[in-house]
């Protein structure tokens, strides 16, 4: 059984279909990548998966049973946990409490005990806090545990996002274009990661990437999309020869290019 | 500059950052003892209420500043507060100590049933819908006259505990310290609310609702929780002021008073306790500062006194547009800032507390 698995899905805004009969399983442990041009319907299946739209037709399923009987915040409880593509960060917090806030799915206890902060508060506090230790150690991010998120520059937003979607300890990690707007350094640095995420923490990947180099060194699979279709999946490698995906991307050559050529 | 060695997870649990801080807390706390004997009545009963402001300004910090929910309906939890304590005492018969938790929670389960509904709405829209809240609440006083008296008003009973009986004329020291236990327990609760989870999904909500509802915060459900916890505030508030004002009736607790609460919190400084307790100092004690500057200013001119109607509204709008202007962070923006200066000086620069623009959104779901 897979752990995600994706069965026929189509969804229309009005008249347009953004996504359109779209099916594929993630297994756990693996590296899925989405690719594909702009509006190929990458980002909404990621906003289906997160149940911010309800899909028109099909299924999915995580863990073998479907959610689309969930609300949208349940989906951190279930272990889905995700990051966006125009970083969604808690602008007016620290960097240490915004990974905090990932760790609302833990949270025990409530309002009452909260506002008199009982012994079981803070014995929770400082369990929460040795946990977003550890993904600091993680990803470097020590020098800015106590910065605002609103004097950082972009590169670090990004692995903060990264580092709350991780303090959530999901099962499943969406990365929206982990590596859109960083430097060749900090794509490199995104690539180990989510090796290490894949294989020290077992958690399994699913992510929309641009970046080609990226998925192809750290993808196990690779599907392609193009107007909410899906046109080719396989290995990076067989993905990226595929004709119909030189088709998407480039385009085919007309009749007179064929004769010069 | 203090660096603080931070040696155990405790560090960024505990309420003070070192032991200075607390130190100075603690001289905060003497001197409000100490008050009594310091103020002559007149100056006492002042600082009784700048406290009691203090405590809505908080209520309303909670919602305004800590989870971004704008809300111009907070007189009406104040008058909930106020009718419900006294009610509960004449009617019922209840003692202080029951019937002030009772108004506070009162208001709070109005507050919270209130915002089911009410917190769909984002941003200005609330913000009108909320006055509706205030308008509504007056005339609902009127309606309801055999119970609240309609426009003749009621009037509170002086407060008995344990037999020591607290009135502001008779014993103004004893209502003073009454109120000063209950704003320090507002303070912790606040400081509470703050280090712990609950109170940072309150900031996450403010801050991104999508990226809330992905870390698996019910937006909906905290959004009503934190209105519960501000009205609640709000509506102990309301009880103080009414044993304060002795009478109060329909037009007690009127739109203007909402517009002030939400001009302290603003003109103190969004989103800290200090802001709540410098904003309700302005608002509480700007009426006298008028009266006393007219005053002064007729003596001068050898005119007598001088009165201009709308002169103190006039001159909260125009606090208010400064503010906004020049420092939208508030008088506890600005504190901040001095206080750096000193801290670092002479390395403060003037850009320092200027923040990068915002990335791109995502398009927001609403």
């Amino acid at each position: 059984m897979s752990l995600l698995e994706i069965d026929n899905v189509t969804l229309r805004f009005g008249g347009v279909t953004a996504v359109s009969q779209v099916s594929f399983n993630v297994e756990e442990g693996e590296v899925f990548a989405l690719v594909g041009p702009n509006g190929a319907g990458k980002s909404t299946l990621f906003n289906l998966i997160s149940r911010i739209y309800d899909p028109a037709e099909g299924d999915i399923r995580f863990d073998g049973r479907t959610i689309l009987d969930r609300k949208p915040h349940e989906m951190a409880r279930l272990g889905i946990a995700r990051t966006f593509q125009n970083i969604e960060l808690f602008d007016h917090a620290t960097v240490a409490q915004n990974l905090l806030v990932g760790r609302h799915r833990h949270r025990k206890s409530r309002m009452w005990t909260e506002l008199l902060f009982t012994p079981f508060v803070r014995a929770q506090e400082r369990h929460h806090r040795e946990a977003i230790e550890k993904v600091i150690d993680f990803l470097d991010l020590q020098a800015y545990r106590d910065k605002y998120i609103a004097g950082l520059p972009y590169g670090v937003r990004k692995v903060v996002e990264m580092g709350r979607a991780l303090a959530i300890e999901p099962r499943l990690l969406l990365l929206d274009e982990p590596a859109s707007g960083l430097s060749v350094e900090e794509t490199q640095d995104v690539a180990f990661w989510v090796e290490d995420i894949k294989k020290q923490m077992g958690i399994t990947v699913l992510m929309v990437e641009h970046d080609m180099h990226l998925v192809a060194s750290v993808s196990d699979r690779v599907l392609a999309l193009a107007d909410g279709k899906m046109l080719a999946m396989g290995t990076p490698h067989e993905v990226q020869n595929h004709p119909k995906v030189i088709e998407a991307y480039i385009g085919v050559a007309d009749e007179h290019e064929k004769v010069l050529a | 500059m203090r660096t603080v060695f931070k040696t155990s997870y405790d560090a960024d649990i505990n309420l003070f950052r070192h032991p200075q801080q607390m130190g100075w807390y603690l001289a905060l706390i003497m001197l409000a003892l100490a008050l009594p004997f310091l103020l002559s009545v007149f100056a006492l009963g002042e600082a009784t209420n700048v406290l009691i402001w203090a405590i809505a300004c908080m209520g309303l910090m909670i919602l305004v500043g800590q989870t971004g929910q704008a809300s111009l309906g907070h007189a009406a939890f104040l008058a909930i507060g106020c009718y419900a304590n006294v009610l509960l005492q004449q009617r019922l018969g209840l003692p202080f100590l029951l019937s002030f938790p009772l108004a506070g929670l009162i208001a709070g389960v109005a507050g919270a049933l209130i915002a089911m509904p009410m917190t769909k709405l984002h941003g200005i829209y609330l913000a009108i819908g909320t006055i509706a809240i205030t308008i509504l609440t007056e005339d609902f006083i009127v309606i309801a006259t055999p119970l609240t008296n309609g426009v003749i008003g009621l009037m509170a009973p002086p407060i008995d505990i344990f037999g020591f009986e607290i009135d502001r004329y008779r014993t103004p020291w004893l209502l003073y310290y009454l109120i000063l236990a209950v704003t320090l327990l507002v303070v912790l609760a606040y400081r509470n609310l703050q280090r712990s989870p609950l109170g940072r999904s309150f900031a996450a909500i403010r801050d991104s609702e999508i990226s809330a509802q992905a870390m698996g915060v019910n937006v909906a459900r905290t959004k009503a929780v934190a209105f519960g916890i501000s009205t609640g505030i709000t509506g102990l508030a309301g009880a103080l002021m009414g044993h304060y004002a002795g009478i109060f009736n329909n037009e007690t607790f009127n739109l203007i008073i909402s517009i002030q609460l939400l001009l302290a919190i603003v003109i103190g400084g969004l989103g800290s306790i200090h802001g709540a307790f410098f904003g309700a100092a302005v608002v509480a004690m700007l009426p006298q500062a008028i009266a006393i500057g007219r005053d002064v200013l007729g003596r001068f001119i050898g005119g007598g006194s001088i009165a201009i109607p709308g002169m103190e509204t006039a001159i909260f709008g125009l606090l208010l547009i400064l503010f906004i202007l020049f420092e939208p962070m508030g008088i506890y923006g600005r504190w901040v800032k001095i206080r750096t200066y000193f801290e670092l000086f002479p390395f403060y620069r003037k850009d320092m507390f200027r923040r990068q623009k915002a990335y791109l959104k995502t398009e927001r779901m609403r």
